[in-house]
């Protein structure tokens, strides 16, 4: 099925198997291999994508669902040779060990900023009237749908704290 | 053979002149992992475009497939080959070895009609596209023919056997001891079946260049994957090249290699093209190894001041019908406590359901569940500050062999760890202590995981353009081996970090014995660091015996390495213009370590404390964990900011094994009951508040010539046992069924009328 789709700035026009997933997709077709396949099903997280600036699960969604939509995964977050704050953050904390998990931990991180910045409550917002901020209880509620099996949990909280600050 | 004296002379990794040894630098590999280009195994680029592998797997315990029919699969859009039992090419029997020095056996897929277990490979589709291989698996038309499968744990525990070549290890007269003691304890602990759950799934890329094949796998021993596919294929070991620069997670789950490889090789071979096989995340559940759940009975027997008089540990554990794999989970209780009466040994159940294995510190993660709980049951039950009670029993000797300990700090780590977690503030009584309607308490628990040496070799190559590259077919599974191996080849050579480069996981290169059992970073690490001394060696021996060096003519053993120089006193040569002189290919030498000949006159260890304060909710029975902190001695470290990555990690997994992680078999089937991560629950952010860990200065001159020691499964031991004894100070109610779910908490809080 033709289906147009912006993936990191990149126009592509494809014909794509209606089965195949929007994972799938991107690593297998583009060669974009970044987005990892942990479980291929919603539970893990490690696919992780921002489809229009929302995170989303790519196995969860099929290719051809996202005709019109702009992606961003893993490979179109640094500029250049200059990291994403957020990837400079992992690296500095030394928030992975493994790094499978990490693509998506990154780029749900990503989408857990603009989130705040939106003013979207979670179950950990204490107050729904209140504008969002960002404390541990936000980021560890927001990052819990990326498992890290390596449990690099402690230190990813705090590269998500250390690059939030680094933007505020 | 070296021995541990020749070890204690200083070098150049203990001096640390350039300080690289400790210095917390970021993850050698980590820019690929954080950019998402680093490769793993599933996504190495191919000669060409590949094909897709999908196994299918079987759906009964036990017995025999009497039909299948692959007709329509192979017939199916896109599909290449279809393969069960009756048409898969010829591999070697199960276990083979054609050269007896190989490491592992074959391994055949698909190589009979015999079910061994649910979850086994019965099929195999290659096609085209992903999505083409896996819908073809809904034209395979199958019958089985069922037989008896033992599948209940539980139900065989009373039978179990003992386990061959094994016997109990009895010191004194555990009876008559535990007998005469004034305060005793019996109680028995249950841990259940647990799933690795690494977030990559087993993956292989192959392809073959004429009668070699290569194969991108994910696994944690290079050789013993390299071995058991050249038995299987029936080939020499040196027609297989076995590649694993990047593995996402093993935890010891990959510490062989499974159908995966074995099926990407023939099919690579068949089809003459690059292959694409990995499990699907139900298939890892069952299709790999797991920790077998563990009934342990822990019975201790001490005088009125704390004293033991007895102890025992006994362990039913559980393994596939035709394994040897054995969950040692008694045996760390060898070397903990002293007590003059010692019973410690394992009983044995065969079940029909897939293979047990070694996950992540074997033995001592299930075993101090219950050990470390029973000493806190006993210290209530004396009176008795649980740190004091283990004071009061620290042995001066390893009680075990009475051999002397090459370095013990546990004393130090559990007096430590209690000044910084605030221990005092710990309320003795439980259930005193309320939050709202939250039960708040205190546990805690010691850590205790053996430390190993094993040989190992490694390359190095100084080039002309002054970078030393390690090579070493030795595995980095998050570990941190790239980093370290690059601050001890830095350190070695006095190079900076950015002139070393570290390449591993290939079994063309020096060979190391991988990951595992926390022997990692010192036995590659201390192999890289023999290298370096070799390297040191054979560039003063170059530069003396040089005309065209300004060292020339000087005794080469006065030479000197720093800067990226080699030196003595004011005159100097950089390493770069001494290898640009040696040829294009620059110098390259081999090194190598083997324990030391006395290395078992010591008891050598690894030891922490743990501390945890949890919260136990009064209304719903949720264990929630509100702080947790460790102290740890784990000999010298090499990098402080991952090896507390790793500590902190491990921690979690005792998290998980106390509260959430928990698996059993479905009886009807022999399947798991949990087959995804939305059933099988790994701790996720949420659940760690506030977890932190300290290693102590430590360095143990009997462990290698760097003093280094594992640090990679020592933070998961004991680690659960101190949130069960938080559990206990909380709400008064002791669970010795993990995980404490809230189920159980809930029944037991009734129980207690609360």
């Amino acid at each position: 099925m033709r289906t147009e789709i912006r993936v990191n700035g990149v126009d592509h026009a494809v014909d794509v198997d209606t089965r195949t997933s929007l994972l799938d997709f991107l690593r297998e077709q583009l060669d974009l291999k970044g987005s990892k396949k942990g479980c291929d099903h919603g539970q893990c997280g490690a696919c992780t994508v921002l489809v229009n600036g929302v995170r989303i699960n790519a196995c969860l969604s099929l290719a051809v669902m996202h005709d019109g939509d702009e992606v961003t995964t893993i490979e179109g977050l640094a500029s250049g040779e200059a990291l994403h704050p957020l990837q400079q953050a992992f690296l500095t904390e030394d928030a992975f060990q493994c790094g499978y998990c990490t693509p998506g931990q990154i780029c749900s991180a990503v989408g857990l900023m603009a989130e705040i910045a939106a003013g979207h409550p979670s179950d950990a917002t204490a107050d729904l009237n209140a504008k969002v901020i960002l404390t541990d209880a936000e980021i560890r509620e927001r990052m819990s749908g990326n498992i890290c099996r390596c449990s690099a949990y402690p230190q990813i909280l705090a590269a998500v704290r250390r690059a939030a600050g680094a933007a505020a | 053979m070296s021995t541990v004296r020749d070890w204690a002379v200083p070098n150049p990794i203990t001096e640390n002149r350039s300080g690289l040894i400790g210095k917390p630098v970021d993850r050698y590999e980590g820019r690929l992992k954080v950019t998402g280009t680093a490769p793993y195994a599933f996504e190495v680029e191919t000669p060409s475009t590949p094909l897709y592998g999908h196994i299918v797997s079987a759906t009964i315990a036990r017995g025999r497939i009497t039909a299948i029919d692959l007709s329509q699969a192979a017939s199916a859009p896109g599909v290449v080959l279809a393969w069960s039992h009756l048409d898969v090419p010829v591999q070697a029997q199960r276990g083979a070895k054609l050269n007896p020095r190989s490491q592992r056996g074959s391994n055949p897929a698909l190589g009979s009609d015999r079910v061994e277990h649910y979850g086994q490979s019965i099929a195999f589709i290659l096609a085209d596209t992903p999505e083409n291989a896996r819908s073809a698996e809904a034209r395979i038309r199958i019958s089985y023919e069922a037989s008896d499968a033992d599948l209940d744990f539980g139900s065989f525990i009373d039978s179990a056997g003992p386990v061959p070549g094994e016997e109990d290890a009895r010191i004194g007269d555990f009876e008559a001891g535990y007998s005469a003691s004034e305060v005793t304890v019996d109680a028995t602990w249950f841990s259940p079946l647990q799933n690795h759950a690494q977030m990559e799934p087993c993956a292989t890329t192959a392809w073959w260049e004429g009668d070699k094949v290569v194969v991108h796998t994910s696994i944690q021993m290079v050789k013993g994957g390299q071995h058991a596919l050249a038995e299987t294929l029936g080939i020499p070991s040196d027609r297989v090249r076995l590649l694993t620069r990047y593995i996402g997670g093993g935890f010891g789950g990959k510490g062989q290699s499974y159908d995966d490889l074995t099926l990407a090789a023939l099919a690579a071979r068949e089809s003459g093209r690059p292959v694409r096989v990995a499990y699907t995340r139900r298939q890892m559940f069952q299709a790999t190894v797991h920790r077998p759940a563990v009934q342990m009975r822990v019975r201790l027997g001490a005088d009125g001041t704390g004293r033991l008089n007895a102890m025992a540990l006994e362990a039913v554990t559980h393994c596939a019908r035709n394994s040897t794999f054995v969950e040692h989970a008694a045996e760390f209780a060898r070397n903990l406590y002293a007590a003059p009466h010692r019973l410690t040994g394992h009983r044995l159940v065969r079940l029909d359901i897939p293979h047990a294995g070694a996950m992540r510190a074997p033995g001592e993660a299930p075993g101090m569940l219950s050990l470390e709980c029973a000493m806190d049951e006993l210290a209530d039950r004396l009176g008795m500050d649980p740190i004091a009670l283990r004071i009061r029993n620290e042995p001066e000797v390893d009680p075990d062999n009475a051999k002397p300990f090459s370095i013990r700090q546990l004393v130090r780590c559990m007096q430590e760890g209690a000044q910084q977690f605030g221990w005092d503030r710990r309320n003795p009584t439980p259930g005193a202590v309320r939050d709202g309607r939250w039960y708040v308490g205190m546990g805690m628990a010691t850590a205790i995981r053996g430390n190993f040496l094993l040989p190992a070799k490694a390359g190095l190559r100084l080039t002309g353009d002054g970078l030393a590259t390690l090579t070493q077919g030795m595995t980095d599974i998050g570990t941190g081996t790239y980093t370290i191996l690059a601050q001890i080849t830095g350190e070695t050579l006095g190079l900076p970090l950015d002139q070393v480069r570290v390449e591993l996981g290939d079994s063309d290169m020096p060979p190391a014995p991988g990951s595992g059992g926390q022997f990692g970073a010192a036995t590659a690490g201390s192999a890289a660091f023999e290298t370096g001394m070799v390297m040191r060696r054979r560039l003063a021996e170059l530069a003396t015996s040089d005309p065209r060096s300004p060292l020339y003519g000087e005794d080469p053993v006065l030479m000197d390495f720093a800067n990226g120089n080699i030196v003595l006193g004011n005159r100097s040569e950089s390493l770069a213009a001494l290898a640009s002189r040696a040829g294009p290919e620059g110098v390259y030498v081999e090194g190598s370590i083997s324990p030391a000949a006395d290395a078992r006159d010591w008891s050598q260890h690894t030891y922490g404390a743990q501390f945890a304060e949890v919260g136990v909710d009064s209304v719903t029975g949720e264990v929630r964990l509100r702080r947790m902190f460790g102290v740890f001695a784990a000999g010298r470290i090499l990098n402080a900011k991952l090896a507390k990555s790793q500590i902190t990690g491990g921690m979690i997994w005792g998290v998980g094994a106390a509260l959430t992680e928990s698996n059993a078999v479905d009886p009807r089937y022999g399947s798991f009951l949990n087959q995804d991560l939305g059933g099988y629950l790994a701790p996720v952010h949420a659940d760690i508040v506030n977890l932190d860990a300290v290693l102590l200065d430590e360095a143990d001159d009997k462990a290698n010539p760097m003093g280094i020691k594992g640090v990679g499964e020592l933070g998961i031991c004991g680690s659960g046992a101190a949130i069960a004894n938080a559990v206990y100070n909380a709400c008064g109610v002791r669970l010795r069924d993990y995980p404490l779910t809230p189920d159980k908490v809930l029944a037991a809080l009734e129980a207690k009328g609360l």
